[in-house]
C-alpha cells in the first residue's frame, strides 16, 4: 500500500491509527513519506524490485526492513501504477515521468535466488550496522519451500501473503488464478518452520484476507505469530462508505463493495492522488477509525481465545480448531467438525 | 553525516579484520582517516557499503557482491574484479573497478559515477535512476533494463535486449548491439549528446577513447578497443555517425518508432510502419535480432 497507490493523508492516517494501538505500518512500493515516518511509531521499510525512492538514510530511519519477494494478489508478477496516479510528488519520489504508466518489475534487480538473497540481506545488515530486523515477504505459492529458503537466507521474520490479498492494480488473471489461499499457506509455513526447528524463532506473519478477529484467532491458532492487514484497513478508513453512495454509483460501484481504485478516482480520498479528493480524508479522524478497528479486531480474537480456555491469544493452538468443510479440513489440516477425519490423513 | 577533520591513511587487512569491523569504522570514521586501503578482500561481500562521507577507499584485490552498495560521497576504487551488484543504488560519489564487474553493476543507482574498466555482465545499469555508468569493455544482456534516468556509456558491445522497458535514460554504445529491448530505439546524435558523451568519457578518465573510434559491425575490434592502449588518441569532441544514442520510444500506444524520433510521447505517434521497416534494414547491419522481432 504505497504512497502513490494511497494518498498522503491515507498514509498518515494509517500511521496514526497503528501507533495509537501499538502496531506497525509498512511503506509500500513508493518509498518512505515524511507523513508516515512522523506518524508511525513503528515503520517497516520495504525493499522491492522497483527500488523506488530507495536510499540508505530511509533504511537507517526505519524500524525494520522488509525484502519483498512477492505479494499474495500477484505472486510472480510485478506492480503497476497507472499514469493518472503518477502525480508531481509521486513522480519525484519514484524518479519517473509524470503521467506515464509505471511498472515495477517482478524480480529484484540485483539478486536472483535464495543464495543471492542471503548475501543481499547481509548487505542490508551491514549498511544499517545490524540494527534492523529483516523481514522477507512472499506471496503464497510454493509456501513450504519458500519459507524454508527464507529462513536459510537469514530472515528474522517471514511474511506470507495469501491469494485473498488485495492490490491496487494488476490483471484479473493474476488476482483470481495465481497463488494459494491464506489458510493452507499458514499451515505450510508453520510446517516448514517446525521442520527446521525455527517456529517461534523466525517469526511468521500471515496476511491476505484478514478481516475479523476470527481470522486473526484462526491464523494464530494455526501457528502464526502475528497477522497483517491491508484491504481491511482501507475499508475501516472509510473506503466505500455510504456517504459517497452517489459517486460510487457513477463509477460503476456501490457503497459496501471494495473496488480496487486503480483509476485513482476514489471518492473517499484514500486510494487517489487527486488533491481535491484526497482533501476529503481527515487523517486524524481516519487514524481514529483505524485504531477503533484494530481494537475491535484484537478484542474479538481475545474473546475467542478465552472461549477456548486460553489466557493469551498466543496460546491458541490447532487443536482449538475444527473445519466446517472438507476443503477447509484438508487445507488447514484440522478435522472436519464432529469427526476425527482430516482428508489425506489417517484417522486417529 | 558530518565528517570530522580527516587525515592519514588507514590500512585494513580483511584477512585478519572482520568485515563488520571495517564497515563499522567506515561508517563511524573512527580514527579520522581520509584515505583507506583495504587489502586481502578475497571476494568478500558488502565491502565498503553504506558509506556517507567524502573519503577515498582503495581496495587491493577482488570483491564479491554489493561492494560500495548505497554509497554517498565516497570514492571507492577496486583494484580487481567486482561481483554482482557493485555500486548498487549508488547515491553519489564515485566507484571505479579496474577489472570486470559481474551482473547488475550500478543496479538502481540514483547518482554518482560508476566506471568499469573491464567488462560488465548482464543487467548493467538495470533500473538505473540517475547514476552515470561508463564501461570500457562490453555489457551483457538486459543492460539498462527499465532504466529510468541517468547515462550508460559502453565502449564495447552490448548484449541482447539493451534498454528493454527503458524510461528516460540515455545509452551510448560504441560497438555492436545484439538487439534492442522493448521501447528502446536508436536515435541520431545531436550536439548536446556529443558534449554529454565527451564529458562522461572525460569524467571516467577515458581520454584515449574518442568518438571517431566508435564503430559498429566489426567483430575483430568491437570489444575492448582501447584496453591495450594501442589506439592513437582521438579527439573526443568529434562524434561520427557510428555513435548512436538509445532512448525511449513513446510508451503510450507502444509505437516502435525506430531511428529518429523524440523521446517524449506524442511526437512518436506520427511515425509509421514504413519508418520502422527502413529502420529495421538499417539496424540489421548492427547485429542479430532486429527491433521488429520484439512486440511493441
Amino acid at each position: 500500500m504505497s504512497f502513490g497507490a494511497l494518498s498522503a493523508p491515507a498514509k498518515e492516517a494509517l500511521g496514526r491509527g497503528a501507533s495509537e494501538v501499538g502496531t506497525a505500518t509498512t511503506t509500500g512500493d513508493g518509498g518512505m513519506t515524511e507523513e508516515e515516518r512522523s506518524h508511525s511509531k513503528t515503520l517497516v521499510y520495504q525493499v522491492l524490485p522497483s527500488r523506488y525512492g530507495m536510499n540508505p538514510d530511509d533504511l537507517r530511519r526505519a524500524d525494520a526492513i522488509e525484502v519483498v519477494v512477492g505479494q499474495g494478489a500477484k505472486p510472480g508478477g510485478g506492480g503497476m501504477l497507472l499514469g493518472h496516479k503518477i502525480s508531481d510528488r509521486v513522480a519525484a519520489m519514484r524518479t519517473l515521468p509524470k503521467g506515464i504508466d509505471q511498472r515495477s518489475a517482478c524480480r529484484h534487480p540485483d539478486w536472483t535466488g535464495p543464495d543471492d538473497l542471503e548475501i543481499k540481506i547481509h548487505e542490508l545488515r551491514e549498511i544499517t550496522d545490524w540494527e534492523k530486523p529483516i523481514f522477507v515477504k512472499i506471496g503464497a505459492t510454493r509456501t513450504y519451500y519458500d519459507v524454508q529458503l527464507a529462513v536459510k537466507a537469514g530472515a528474522d521474520v517471514i511474511v506470507v501473503d495469501g491469494m485473498q490479498g488485495g492490490t491496487a492494480a494488476t490483471q484479473d488473471v493474476f488476482i483470481e488464478h495465481v497463488g494459494i489461499p491464506t489458510l493452507p499457506a499458514t499451515r505450510l509455513a508453520v510446517d516448514a518452520l517446525q521442520e527446521l526447528d525455527m517456529h517461534r524463532k523466525v517469526q511468521l506473519i500471515m496476511s491476505g484476507g484478514i478481516r475479523t478477529g476470527a481470522d486473526v484467532a484462526k491464523a494464530l491458532a494455526l501457528g502464526a505469530d502475528a497477522v497483517s492487514i491491508g484491504t481491511a484497513a482501507l475499508i475501516s478508513l472509510g473506503d466505500n462508505s455510504p456517504e459517497y453512495e452517489e459517486e460510487y454509483r457513477k463509477l460503476g460501484s456501490a457503497a459496501g463493495f471494495y473496488d480496487d481504485w486503480q483509476a485513482g478516482r476514489d471518492p473517499a480520498g484514500i486510494s487517489t492522488q487527486e488533491d481535491t479528493l484526497a482533501a476529503r480524508l481527515d487523517p486524524v479522524l481516519g487514524g481514529r477509525r483505524i485504531a477503533n478497528y484494530l481494537r475491535v479486531l484484537t478484542l474479538e480474537a481475545q474473546t475467542l481465545a478465552r472461549a477456548c480456555g486460553k489466557s493469551h491469544v498466543h496460546n491458541l493452538e490447532p487443536e482449538d480448531l475444527v473445519a466446517l468443510t472438507v476443503e477447509a479440513a484438508a487445507m488447514a489440516r484440522v478435522p472436519l467438525a464432529g469427526t476425527d477425519w482430516i482428508p489425506g490423513r489417517y484417522s486417529a | 553525516m558530518e565528517a570530522a577533520e580527516l587525515t592519514g591513511v588507514e590500512v585494513i587487512d580483511l584477512a585478519s579484520t572482520p568485515l563488520r569491523e571495517l564497515n563499522r569504522r567506515l561508517h563511524e570514521l573512527a580514527g579520522g582517516a581520509r584515505s583507506w586501503r583495504i587489502v586481502n578482500p578475497n571476494g568478500a561481500h558488502a565491502v565498503a557499503c553504506g558509506l556517507d562521507a567524502e573519503i577515498d577507499v582503495e581496495i587491493q584485490g577482488h570483491v564479491g557482491y554489493y561492494c560500495a552498495g548505497m554509497n554517498k560521497l565516497a570514492t571507492v576504487r577496486v583494484h580487481g574484479n567486482a561481483g554482482p551488484g557493485v555500486a548498487e543504488n549508488l547515491m553519489s560519489g564515485e566507484v571505479v573497478v579496474a577489472g570486470s564487474a559481474s551482473q547488475s553493476a550500478g543496479a538502481s543507482g540514483r547518482g554518482g559515477l560508476l566506471v568499469v574498466h573491464g567488462d560488465a555482465s548482464a543487467r548493467c545499469g538495470i533500473s538505473m535512476k540517475g547514476i552515470d555508468i561508463v564501461v570500457r569493455g562490453s555489457v551483457g544482456h538486459l543492460s539498462a533494463f527499465m532504466a529510468q534516468t541517468g547515462r550508460l556509456v559502453v565502449c564495447g558491445d552490448a548484449g541482447e535486449a539493451l534498454g528493454d522497458s527503458i524510461y528516460e535514460a540515455r545509452l551510448y554504445v560504441r560497438g555492436e548491439v545484439a538487439s534492442l529491448g522493448a521501447d528502446c530505439v536508436e536515435k541520431d546524435m545531436r550536439g548536446e549528446h556529443l558534449a554529454e558523451l565527451s564529458d562522461l568519457l572525460a569524467r571516467a578518465g577515458l581520454d584515449d577513447v574518442g568518438a571517431a573510434e566508435f564503430r559498429r559491425g566489426s567483430p575483430a575490434c568491437a570489444s575492448r578497443i582501447c584496453t591495450t592502449g594501442t589506439s592513437s588518441p582521438r579527439s573526443s569532441a568529434r562524434l561520427g555517425r557510428a555513435s548512436t544514442t538509445f532512448a525511449a520510444s513513446a510508451r503510450n500506444g507502444g509505437c516502435r518508432t525506430s531511428t529518429i524520433s523524440s523521446s517524449s510521447g506524442r511526437a512518436c505517434r506520427a511515425i509509421h510502419s514504413r519508418a520502422t521497416a527502413s529502420a529495421v534494414a538499417q539496424m540489421s547491419s548492427w547485429g542479430r535480432a532486429s527491433p521488429s522481432s520484439r512486440s511493441s
